[in-house]
């Protein structure tokens, strides 16, 4: 039993790394942008609806519907005045720049909210608490399932929006090649700037779900961003489902982990990671990598 | 008034000129081919003019209004549509996707993706396809629909018959015919020089980024078209009108 409880927790677990890694994947996907601010954007999202929530008093969940079409606007920007520049001098510049974005913004959430440690955690009332109790060893949290759910949801989303709209097959094709996409009506850059504001609205919503399961401080990013990586390059790259699936896997190794030694928990996930990298599948999405 | 003005456009890639003073003006209507060896130019030349390219000096007008500095998808917004070399359509996506996404620039006209797959019948049957396994006539005809979905008022055809077995580009050419007879103005590249004269009203020669020689179908001799073509008698008979 204690075995069923760790995958059913690793599932839930999988569905927040999904959720973080979806907009990651998506980028490079779209554009071949590897976004190294992903965490941190993450982390932003979580400050600005714990400041919204606790200056104003009200439901994270409420400020979180005002903070997600907010960042919306500011991914958009960022491809406009930042990403647009860097990606029209080659591959690995928007890699630079993201990485010194990263940078940015750990340095100036320390400068204004100091390194003190937040949490939304007990903003939630009883949702943070509530659980069903299967059998002996089994019990479901009714946040995790809450996570899972929305992440189920933002990937089939996700997945319905590049597949049976014409504003994602536009974006399919402009990931396919650019120039075409041009010569046929598409505003190839308007693309580009829509897929990072999805990318950063859906990196919001899951920094929301981090400062409500666990906590959070001006740090926080960096492993989330290794998390999120971890789940795109498991489940294979600019895929909704294989993201979902790559979190899950993720999720269960860690809680696997964690169940033969707390301390193994990341280590566990770390090693499968590394396995899949190494396996035969991870040669070919590293071939398809150089192909482009 | 011409549909379509190139005045003294310059067009490079890095040092190399591509394009050097193209002077040429399209009136509504009209069949152009645009002939000339490799190299010659006339793919650059396209990709400017439908904004893939962007000019090193010169202007072009299109419809009375200066488009030189129009991005591309804009200017598919303003009727201009090209199929370019080497097809480029979207692998991954589907026939009736390819056609498709093209047609969010509502300019009328009336292409829809049935009216596509009624001038390619060949196409009716691989509609839920990937592009990617499509053979090269098939393929040819999907980037051919894709650009009329843009219901373009000139369309830029470029090499439509190059890697295509000859059956594929006789019915090819076929679909061009009842275009070209629906009155949309064309200009079409093509290393066949029997093909090129057959379909157009003015043929346009290039030679090493320059243009030596252009003149209504019907008046060019096929001898002064080869000169043009190589070189070997220069410019003796341009005539502009």
């Amino acid at each position: 039993m204690i075995w069923v409880n760790a995958i059913v927790q690793g599932i839930l677990l999988g569905g927040f790394y999904a959720l973080l890694a979806c907009g990651l994947s998506l980028m490079f996907g779209v554009m071949r942008i590897i976004n190294l601010a992903h965490g941190d954007i993450a982390v932003v999202g979580a400050y600005l609806v714990w400041l919204l929530a606790t200056q104003l008093n009200i439901s994270p969940f409420l400020a979180a519907l005002l903070v997600i079409p907010g960042m919306w606007v500011v991914g958009y920007a960022l491809y406009v005045l930042l990403l647009e520049r860097s990606r029209r001098a080659g591959l690995l510049v928007p890699l630079l720049t993201t990485f010194g974005l990263a940078i940015v913004i750990e340095n100036v959430l320390l400068q204004i909210f100091s390194p003190d440690v937040h949490s939304l955690l007990s903003s939630t009332g009883t949702l943070a608490t509530a659980s069903v109790q299967i059998g002996s060893g089994l019990s479901i949290s009714a946040l995790g399932t809450l996570i899972f759910a929305t992440a189920v949801v933002v990937l089939t989303a996700l997945q319905l929006f590049l597949s049976r709209t014409n504003a994602g097959r536009q974006m399919r094709a402009t990931a396919e090649d650019p120039d075409a996409a041009e010569l046929i009506g598409i505003n190839a850059r308007a693309v580009y700037a829509k897929a990072t504001a999805i990318a950063v609205a859906t990196a919001a919503l899951g920094g929301v779900f981090l400062a409500i399961r666990s906590t959070f401080d001006p740090s926080t990013g960096p492993t989330q961003l290794i998390f999120a990586f971890e789940a795109v390059v498991i489940g294979g790259f600019g895929s909704a489902w294989g993201t979902l699936l790559g979190g899950i896997v993720l999720g269960v190794a860690q809680v696997i982990g964690e169940q033969v030694n707390p301390q193994y928990a990341v280590l566990f996930g770390h090693i499968v990671f590394l396995l899949v990298l190494a396996s035969p599948r991870g040669g070919i999405l590293a071939r398809r990598g150089r192909e482009q | 008034m011409s549909l379509l003005e190139v005045r003294a456009v310059d067009a490079q890639y890095g040092l190399l000129k591509a394009v050097r003073g193209v002077t040429l003006s399209i009136d509504e209507g009209e069949t152009r081919a645009l002939i000339g060896a490799n190299g010659a130019g006339k793919t650059t030349l396209l990709r400017t003019i439908a904004g893939a390219h962007r000019p090193a000096a010169g202007s072009i007008v299109f419809d009375g209004k200066d488009i030189t500095g129009v991005p591309a998808h804009r200017r598919v917004a303003l009727g201009i549509a090209l199929v370019p070399e080497g097809r480029r359509l979207f692998p991954g996506l589907t026939v009736e996707e390819n056609l498709s996404i093209a047609g969010a620039h509502k300019r009328g006209g009336g292409w829809t993706v049935e009216r596509v797959l009624d001038a390619f019948p060949m196409l009716r049957a691989r509609r839920t396809q990937r592009a990617a396994t499509l053979s090269g006539g098939e393929q040819q005809a999907t980037a051919i629909g894709r650009a009329l979905m843009c219901n373009p008022r000139l369309l830029l055809l470029d090499e439509v018959s190059l890697g295509l077995a000859p059956v594929a580009v006789a019915s090819v050419y076929d679909s061009l015919k009842t275009l070209i007879t629906g009155g949309t103005t064309v200009v079409i590249v093509e290393q066949d020089l029997g093909r090129a004269l057959g379909v157009a009203t003015r043929v346009t020669c290039m030679l090493h980024g320059q243009v030596v020689l252009e003149g209504a179908a019907k008046d060019l001799t096929r001898e002064q078209v080869t000169a043009a073509y190589f070189g070997t008698q220069r410019a003796s008979g341009v005539g502009t009108s």
